[in-house]
Formats: structure tokens, C-alpha cells, sequence
């Protein structure tokens, strides 16, 4: 057998994969990345939207991109900076008074408020971080085995454990009292401002198949502030040149560390022998051989498809097929030509995100809707102007908007194409609402339901997150139980996508994680004797 | 109404208020321990909502709670409430009527009800052994905990230190794979795990049923698994998950622990309604009645939720503001009401089979997990389902003693029902429109059942709350999610039925392990309050091994 060229072979070119590829590169690792569409970035893209437009396709801020991951990759050095940092937060009113969060999660109120509900409010918003702050670590963490595992594991444990009781005692009745709540009762319990309850709740249901009112909505919410932008906790950023420039950093990184990057390279399926990985075969036919296989495609589809049932146990493979995977979010993008003329709003006011929902009541109506394969008819809006912060995403005076819109459920009854369109209409009416006149000005403009996204970027049910953020699904029980630790059933394969732990976002966490279960894996077989 | 006994100036070692089955049990143990106990009840009856009530001539009504199961065994004996009349009849199964005409059985019996299943899907009757497999392994898991008082998991104390040690050890004694299918049921909602078995809509449905009874969550709401468990985990006569009518209704229950409190000394006043609980120098020293008469004691135990507890038998400057905080956001949450029928005769199910044994178990009209999802979103809302979900039963089927020959009593659980309507208080008008959604549902399957109605009666939470003081008429006395269960209930800090007030005691559902008519939270309350008057608790036996 003719040793194989390559050490290590990362499957799929998202912004995991390229990590993935950097980090080992950087371990002295020859690695191939294999994407199978044109260009490298997945869902963390910019793309051209019409000519002279820019715009992110999928994932629109930053807001978890890990510090390990911009150190280790030295990405400022590969061209990383932001446009824009800390960005506000704005919950539009349809009776004209909008209510700005400033700064990370909300450090500042702006707008008439009440002085009761600011404080309640700077209480809880206090509470939260502290909470989320105790779960950070471990975003940077091999989930460890529930049983059965090593002192690594065991530490792991008991250092979540002690990170709780550092809380000191009232906090931690606190953090085990609320840890599986719904944010809407978290709410009820604090404030009472609508526009400040609305924001809030969307930022914990944002992408996910909850409602404010639905249990565990709190927790999807931790993981939201548990990330940070340019080293501010739960903070928001907008990178220059949008999420791409993320992506263009991390393929710099990864070329920079000798990585061989090829594109246009679907790979078809994974070579096993003898229960070991042995490669890949591309669509092509092209059979390319290495002892690891790093995939950050989604767990299902790595394990189900590219590799096979047959070389699983049943009960891994039933799992597997249960992983609950349904996207929520559909994305408008929209190129202007002109400003974007939300009513009462300043270039600061563009500058940040601009939420829609009126109530939280009214997010929760929105996701009824979806429980039974409906599109909501007052979606919720999650808006951003990337031009407003950085002016070279589109012509002079022009603008590019990036919406996130919930809830798409990723089937609808009755499946129709109608029913796309007539979401696309429901968006555009809401935000007629809001920039009355904001219709004649689009020039081009691009739609993804849950279903488009699958279809583009071989994403199962659309899902931001390769899998329902759920605490069934979350940690040590992600993507599955047996998988946790990126290892795989099969010797030389292994997981690095977003359906790992900690989970989507443009955070580069999983591959973190896989690399150094990876390379700490090699070191245990002899380290770079296999070279 | 019981005389008020010729006690005046008499001192009580302990006052329970209260004569619901938490309230009664715990002043049985206490009694059985040595103490003077009175037990002081608003109504003129006991039982609070496990009572049997004459409300028309020959009929006998369970007009709360109606069917039994997770009273504890080891209560049970220790109390000898069999010989003091109580009798469990389990009942074999039921059945849900399809809106297409067509039902689907359940049976006790494993295979029968596999087999009935398998009428409507071979995979889901294979499913159904690894599901119940499943289920049952979560429940062995979780009954050795309903008969111990909750650790602090801040606290260092030996005590609480030992019981988190026997939780975790108990929780590594499981495999790794059980482990984790012990984190999803206690987070997942019931919709999503029966996805995993199940592929049939009336199945799913069957099986969601305990997952969302008394709660004000939905089938698709996180935490609806676990809410399965806390119907699943009793049992009749060892059958775990098994389901039964006390003979002459849920009162015989109440009954039996009154006649045992009795036997072993103790004293029940009834019609006497505690307006509040005498604080003096930091202790409670007895209670006050409505119209001032004065009864001390030496220490209280209340069976009433923690709102009524604390913010209607306190003053609020009485207890640590924080405290009062929490029980202010305790969330009770009306979401059911209850219809109880005398029917003059067995009604029609044309669509099931002439001789098939449904009749005598628990019926429902609900064949789809959405249907169920929706009339949780009507509750939601603020109104009562438009297509509600029923758990019907016709106890007389098997308890003849219950209505005159060959008339029935039929008692009709309805979910959900807001505890106000769009926000304000209910109208009797609103009642009523909510008592014909009911009949009308059931008239749907039964074309004689409207003509076979003598009487009928109708409660919304407001109903239940007035007769039985339950806060919204949430009848397990608080939501069973996760932030109130274990040491989280009621208030995390005082789960262990120590109210801030010196010699004040909780032993309602509002605490571990909660409701239904277990018994458990009046026994392990009284098991603390031993512990603190240093008195050996005699007959009382630990959690029975589960095999």
C-alpha cells in the first residue's frame, strides 16, 4: 500500500473545516480541506448579491468567534478586522419609540424607559452573564465521557461543578433553579418593558425550534452569552468586508500553515478498511488516501452517508437518524439604492441590529405558527445594514440588507413553493411597516428558507447549528451520545462540524476541540511516526 | 360538621392545617410518633381534593381527583389503610376514539397492548417493548428519591453532603447509555421522545397523555417527559405504572387516613376555616381561626400551597423579603377543569366493539399530538380549548357502590383550562360555554350519551380553587418543571418542608416530591419535623427496594 500523501484530510470548507485544517497544518500535519462547492466559507460567505453588492449569505455577525481560534491562527495577522464593534441592539416599535441596547447585551438603555425597569433590568442582565460566564470554559472543552472516561474527564466535571459553586450560595440556588427555565418566565419574573422583553426572548430563540415560553430557552440563550466578540463578552461585531473576511482569514491561516485547499472536490464517501479510515472517494471517483479523516459536515450525514450504516452499530446509527435537525430561520438578503429609510433611526441606529418583534407574546404566536408547518404572519426580524458599517460591501450611497426572519418552519403544510413566496411577502410586508418605501428601492435580492439552505450547503433541515441547540443535544450528548469527544466509532475518523459540541455559530469551537482530541490521539499512537 | 372539642387553653404538640391526603397522612405519622395532633379543615369534610362527594341523590363523586395510583405503598401499610377501608381496584386499560371512526385500545396487560398497537403499526408494536422498557428503567430510577427529603446542594452539612453522595451514586450506578437517556427525559418534551419510538399519530398520542395531565405545558414543551414519569412511577399492589379507583371513590382514601389518625389518638376538626398562623417571637405558636378563636400549638404543618401558606396566613414582614419573592413567582398554573356526570345509564360508543372492556377504563376523544399541542395554544391565549383534551372515566363500571343500580357516575378531566379567561375572572356564562365543549365532544362519539345526563358538575379553576383553596385550581399545588422540583421546590433553600419560621412546616403537594395523591410530601415533612423534636419516627418504613 503506498503511504498515503497527505496526513490528514478535512472534509467540507466552511469556516470549521478551514480551523480544522489551519490548526493541523500548524501541528506539522500535510493536510488536504475538500469543499465541494466553488469557493470555501459555507455558511459563514459573503457573497455578490448583484453587481457591485456584497452581502453575508447565511450568517450575518459575529458574535462567537473564539479567542483560542483568533490567537492560535494569529487571524488579525491574516487579515482580520472589524468594521464595527459592540453593536447596539434595537427594538423597533410600531408606535415610533424604539429602544436601543447599547453596548454587549444591553450595558445601556436608550430610550424612554422607565428607571424601575433599567435597574431590574441591569440586575438581570448582570445575573445572566454571570450565569453564561460559568459555562464559557467549556465551549473550549472535549465534552468528557459521562462514564467510564479517564481523570481528564472526571476533572472536567468536577471543575463545571466547582465553577458553580464559586457562584457563592445564593447565586447557585439561582443558576439550579433557572438552568432549564423558558426565558419568557425569566422575564416575567424581572421586567416588564415589551420592547426590552421581545428583545431578549428573540435572542434566546433565535434559531432554534422554541418559543420564549418553551422550557430550556433560557439555556440557548447562556450559549448566545456565553460567546464574545473582539474579547467582550456576549457582545456583537461586524467584521470589514462582512463574516467572509472571517472565512478569507482562516483560509489564509490555512495556507500559511501548508494546507492544500481544493475546491469544486464533493467528496462522495469515506474509505473504510478494517474499521479504520482510510481516505476519501470524490464524486469524481478520484480516490485520495490519509490515515485521519476530519469531517465537518454534519454528524448524520458524515457517519450515515459518507461512511454507512454498515460500518456502525444499530444503536449509534438509530441515534444518529433521532438527531432532531429542523431549521427555523429564513434569510432575505437585500441589495437597496438607496438608504434604507427606517423611520427615526441615525447612521449609529443602522449601524447595529434591528429587531422587529413588537412583544414577546408576539414571538411566541410567530413560532405557534411553525408548530404545525406554517410560516409565521408577523415574523419576527432580526436587520442589519453591512453596508452601513462597512461602505465597500456596496455602491456609493447604496446598501446591502441582511435579514434574519423566524419562524420558517424547514417543511410546510402543504409543501409548497407558494408558501415560499408567500413567506418572502410576509417579510417584505413586515418591514414595509417599519421603512415604509424600502420595496421600491430593492435591486436585487436573495431568499433562503430552511430548505434552500439544505439544498446549498448540504446542511440536513436547514439548521444553523447542524442540530437543535437542546439540552438533549447539548455537551456531552452532542451530536450523540458515543460521538461527544469527535471521535468516531470508525479509528482515524473524526468530527469537527458545528453539530459537535459546542455547536454552530461562526465560533471555530468544534474544530478547536477535534484538533487537539486529534493530535492528542496521534501523540498516544507514536505522534508523527505515521509520517 | 364536627363540635368543636372542649380544648380551650389546651396547648397541641402539633396543629396541621389542612385535611387534604398530605395533611392527614403527615398527622397520622406524628400521631403514631407519640404527638397530640389536631388537624383543622375549612370544609366539612375531609379529603380537600380527594373526596367523595353526594352531590346527587344515590350518586357518590370523585369531583377532584379520580384515579389512584401513585399513593405511596409503603404510606399505605405503614398506616394500614386497608384495614381501615381502602381498596384499590386497578383497571385494565381504555381507549382513544379516533376522529376517522376508529380507536385504539389500551391495555395493562404489555402484550395485549402491544398487540393492539400492532393493528395500527407492526414498527410502533415493536417500538413499544424497547419504550417501556425505557420508561420503566426511568422510574426504578427515580422512586427511591420521592421518599427523601431533597439536599441543599449549597450547603456542607453532613446530611446534605450524604444525600447528594446517595444522588450521585445512585445516578453512576447506571451505564453510560442510561445516563444520558436520564438527562434527555428529565429535559425533552414527551412529542420529541415518542418521535424516537413512535411513527403513528394516535400512538403518540396515547402515550403523551401522562406527559402533559396537570400541567400547563404542551406535548411539544421541554420538560413533558419528566412529567410522564411522575404518572408513570406508582403503582397497585407493585404493577409500577398501574392505574385504580379506590372503592367509594377517591374519599375512601381521605377516609381511611382519617379513621387511622383517629385510631391512633388523633383529633379532626372540621369547619374550621385558619385565617392565620400565630407568630410569636419568631415561632408559630398555633393558628387563628376565621371569627378570632385562638388554637396554640406547638408547632404548624400546613398542607396549603405556599401562596396561601405564606401570603394569605402571614404577614409579609413576618418572613425574609426574598423569600416572598420567590413564592410570589412560584408558578401555580390553573390548566385544567373537571365535569362530573350522573349518568342514568351506560351511553353508546357505536364505534368500539359491543362487548370490548373500554367502558371501564380512562376514554379520550384526542387521536394527535397536534390536536393536543392546540388546545394547549387556546390555553395559552387565555381561553379554554375549543377542542379540549378529555381523561373520562366511569369508575361505576367497576365500583357499583358509587351510583344506584345500573346508573353510572362519569368523571371527565378536561385540559386546558385558563384559571381566567382573557384575563378576567370567570363568568358563569364562560362556565357553562365551557361545560358544552365538553358534552359536545363526548356527544360527538356517543349519540344517547346528552339524553342520558340526570346532573352535572361543572368546574373550572375557579370552582376547584373555591372548594378546595387550591391557587388557580392547579391540582398538583405548583407546575412540575424543573426550577420547582427536588431542592427547587418549592423555593430552593427550603425544600426540606422547613418554612423561615421557626415550628412552621410545609407538607403540601407544593413540595418534593409534588402532586398527585402520593402522600409523600405529608410523610417526608413529617419525618423532618421528628428529626427536629428528636422523636424516633415509629411506623414509618423507607422507600420499599424496587426489583
Amino acid at each position: 500500500m503506498p503511504t498515503p500523501s497527505f496526513d490528514a484530510i478535512v472534509v467540507g470548507g466552511g469556516h470549521n473545516g478551514l480551523a480544522a485544517a489551519a490548526l493541523l497544518g500548524q501541528a506539522g500535519r500535510r493536510v488536504l480541506l475538500l469543499e465541494a462547492s466553488d469557493t470555501v466559507g459555507g455558511a459563514a460567505r459573503t457573497v455578490a448579491l448583484a453587481p457591485g453588492f456584497r452581502v453575508p449569505e447565511i450568517a450575518h455577525l459575529a458574535n462567537r468567534l473564539h479567542p483560542d481560534i483568533v490567537r492560535k491562527l494569529d487571524l488579525e495577522r491574516h487579515g482580520l478586522a472589524f468594521a464595527a464593534t459592540n453593536l447596539s441592539t434595537t427594538s423597533l416599535s410600531a408606535e415610533g419609540r424604539p429602544l436601543t441596547l447599547a453596548g454587549a447585551f444591553g450595558e445601556r438603555l436608550e430610550g424612554d424607559i422607565a428607571d424601575s425597569e433599567r435597574a431590574a433590568w441591569a440586575a438581570l442582565r448582570g445575573k445572566l452573564l454571570r450565569f453564561a460566564g460559568v459555562l464559557a470554559p467549556f465551549l473550549a472543552q472535549v465534552p468528557p465521557r459521562l462514564k467510564n472516561g479517564g481523570v481528564a474527564d472526571m476533572m472536567t466535571l468536577g471543575k463545571l461543578g466547582l465553577g458553580i459553586r464559586r457562584l457563592g450560595r445564593d447565586d447557585m440556588r439561582e443558576f439550579l433553579r433557572m438552568v432549564l427555565m423558558n426565558i419568557a418566565d425569566v422575564l416575567d419574573e424581572e421586567v416588564g418593558d415589551d420592547r426590552l422583553r421581545a428583545a431578549v426572548a428573540f435572542d434566546a430563540v433565535l434559531g432554534t425550534s422554541l418559543g420564549p415560553r418553551s422550557p430550556n430557552s433560557l439555556m440557548t440563550l447562556f450559549y448566545r452569552l456565553a460567546g464574545q466578540a473582539n474579547g467582550v463578552q456576549a457582545a456583537t461585531a461586524q467584521p470589514r468586508g462582512g463574516m467572509g473576511a472571517i472565512v478569507a482569514a482562516l483560509s489564509a491561516a490555512a495556507k500559511a500553515a501548508g494546507v492544500t485547499i481544493r475546491t469544486d472536490a464533493a467528496v462522495a464517501s469515506i474509505l473504510v478498511e478494517d474499521d479504520r479510515a482510510a481516505g476519501v472517494v470524490l464524486a469524481s471517483g478520484e480516490e485520495i488516501r490519509a490515515p485521519v479523516v476530519a469531517s465537518a459536515m454534519n454528524p448524520a450525514v458524515t457517519l450515515l452517508s459518507l461512511v454507512g450504516a454498515r460500518h456502525l452499530d444499530t444503536g449509534l446509527v438509530r441515534r444518529l437518524s433521532h438527531v432532531r435537525s429542523k431549521g427555523t430561520v429564513a434569510k432575505l438578503n437585500l441589495a437597496l439604492d438607496g438608504p434604507p429609510p427606517f423611520a427615526g433611526l441615525g447612521p449609529e441606529g443602522l449601524a447595529g441590529r434591528l429587531l422587529t418583534a413588537p412583544s414577546l407574546q408576539a414571538i411566541e404566536t410567530a413560532f405557534d405558527a411553525a408548530k404545525y408547518g406554517r410560516f409565521s404572519d408577523q415574523p419576527a426580524l432580526e436587520i442589519t445594514v453591512p453596508s452601513a458599517t462597512d461602505p465597500a460591501l456596496a455602491p456609493a450611497g447604496q446598501h446591502v440588507v441582511s435579514i434574519n426572519a423566524i419562524y420558517a418552519p424547514f417543511r410546510l403544510k402543504p409543501d409548497s413553493e407558494a408558501g415560499r413566496d408567500g413567506f418572502e411577502a410576509r417579510i417584505l410586508a413586515v418591514l414595509e411597516r417599519h421603512a415604509p418605501g424600502i420595496g421600491n428601492r430593492i435591486v436585487g435580492k436573495d431568499f433562503l428558507t430552511p430548505a434552500d439552505i439544505e439544498r446549498r450547503h448540504r446542511i440536513p433541515g436547514g439548521h444553523w447549528h447542524h442540530g437543535e441547540l437542546s439540552i438533549d443535544q447539548m455537551f456531552m450528548l452532542r451530536p450523540v451520545l458515543g460521538l461527544a469527544q469527535y471521535a468516531t466509532p470508525v479509528a482515524g475518523l473524526y468530527l469537527c462540524g458545528a453539530g459537535s459540541h459546542p455547536g454552530g455559530g461562526v465560533s471555530g469551537a468544534p474544530a478547536l476541540n477535534a484538533v487537539s482530541r486529534i493530535l492528542a490521539d496521534g501523540k498516544a499512537a507514536g505522534g508523527k511516526s505515521r509520517r | 360538621m364536627t363540635p368543636p372539642p372542649s380544648t380551650a387553653g389546651k396547648v397541641w404538640d402539633a396543629i396541621v392545617v389542612g385535611a387534604g391526603h398530605n395533611g392527614l397522612v403527615n398527622a397520622c405519622y406524628l400521631a403514631r410518633a407519640g404527638l397530640d395532633v389536631l388537624v383543622v379543615e375549612r370544609n366539612d369534610w375531609v379529603g380537600g381534593a380527594a373526596t367523595s362527594r353526594s352531590l346527587y341523590p344515590g350518586f357518590l363523586y370523585s369531583n377532584c381527583s379520580y384515579v389512584c395510583s401513585l399513593l405511596r405503598p409503603e404510606i399505605m401499610r405503614d398506616l394500614e389503610l386497608p384495614k381501615h377501608g381502602l381498596q384499590v381496584v386497578p383497571y385494565e386499560g381504555g381507549v382513544i376514539l379516533k376522529q376517522d371512526g376508529g380507536y385504539l385500545g389500551t391495555f395493562r396487560d404489555h402484550d395485549a397492548h402491544r398487540r393492539e398497537i400492532g393493528r395500527h403499526s407492526l414498527r410502533d408494536a415493536e417500538a413499544y417493548d424497547r419504550y417501556s422498557a425505557e420508561v420503566i428503567r426511568q422510574c426504578r430510577f427515580i422512586r427511591p428519591f420521592l421518599l427523601r427529603t431533597p439536599p441543599d446542594p449549597t450547603s456542607l452539612k453532613p446530611r446534605d453532603v450524604q444525600e447528594l453522595l446517595y444522588l450521585g451514586r445512585k445516578f453512576y450506578d447506571l451505564t453510560e447509555t442510561e445516563m444520558a437517556d436520564t438527562v434527555r427525559f428529565w429535559t425533552m418534551s414527551i412529542a420529541e421522545f415518542l418521535d424516537e419510538f413512535f411513527e403513528t399519530d394516535v400512538v403518540k398520542a396515547g402515550f403523551c397523555i401522562s406527559g402533559i395531565i396537570g400541567t400547563a405545558l404542551g406535548p411539544l414543551s421541554p420538560g413533558t417527559a419528566y412529567v410522564l414519569l411522575h404518572h408513570y412511577m406508582g403503582d397497585v399492589d407493585g404493577a409500577i405504572g398501574a392505574w385504580g379507583f379506590a372503592r367509594g371513590g377517591m374519599g375512601a382514601i381521605s377516609e381511611s387516613l382519617a379513621s387511622s389518625f383517629r385510631a391512633s389518638g388523633g383529633t379532626v376538626r372540621t369547619g374550621a376555616s385558619v385565617d392565620k398562623v400565630l407568630v410569636e417571637n419568631g415561632r408559630a405558636a398555633g393558628v387563628v381561626l376565621d371569627g378570632g378563636e385562638e388554637i396554640r400549638g406547638r408547632l404548624v404543618v400546613s398542607n396549603l400551597d405556599v401562596k396561601r401558606t405564606f401570603l394569605k396566613l402571614l404577614e409579609e414582614p413576618q418572613l425574609p423579603a426574598d423569600f416572598v419573592r420567590k413564592v410570589k413567582n412560584f408558578k401555580i398554573r390553573g390548566s385544567s377543569g373537571k365535569v362530573n356526570i350522573a349518568l342514568d345509564s351506560l351511553p353508546d360508543f357505536p364505534a368500539l366493539p359491543p362487548s370490548a372492556p373500554f367502558l371501564r377504563g380512562d376514554m379520550h376523544f384526542t387521536d394527535s399530538v397536534e390536536r393536543m399541542e392546540g388546545a394547549y395554544d387556546d390555553w395559552k391565549a387565555g381561553r379554554w380549548s375549543a377542542d379540549p383534551f378529555l381523561d373520562m372515566m366511569i369508575p361505576t363500571t367497576i365500583d357499583p357502590t358509587m351510583a344506584p343500580p345500573g346508573k353510572h357516575f362519569m368523571s371527565c378531566f378536561v385540559q386546558y383550562c385558563p384559571p381566567k379567561v382573557e384575563g378576567h375572572d370567570w363568568t358563569d356564562a364562560e362556565r357553562d360555554g365551557f361545560a358544552k365543549t365538553v358534552v359536545d365532544q363526548i356527544a360527538e362519539y356517543s349519540p344517547n350519551f346528552r339524553d342520558l345526563i340526570l346532573h352535572m358538575e361543572v368546574r373550572t379553576p375557579r370552582e376547584i380553587e373555591r372548594e378546595t383553596g387550591l391557587t388557580e385550581g392547579n391540582i398538583f399545588q405548583g407546575e412540575l418543571t424543573f426550577d420547582q422540583l427536588l431542592f427547587n421546590r418549592p423555593v430552593p433553600g427550603y425544600a426540606q418542608y422547613r418554612a423561615p419560621i421557626g415550628g412552621l412546616y410545609m407538607c403540601g403537594s407544593a413540595t418534593h416530591p409534588g402532586g398527585g395523591v402520593m402522600g409523600a410530601p405529608g410523610r417526608n415533612a413529617a419525618a423532618e419535623v421528628l428529626r427536629d423534636l428528636k422523636k424516633p419516627a415509629k411506623d414509618m418504613s423507607d422507600a420499599y427496594p424496587v426489583l
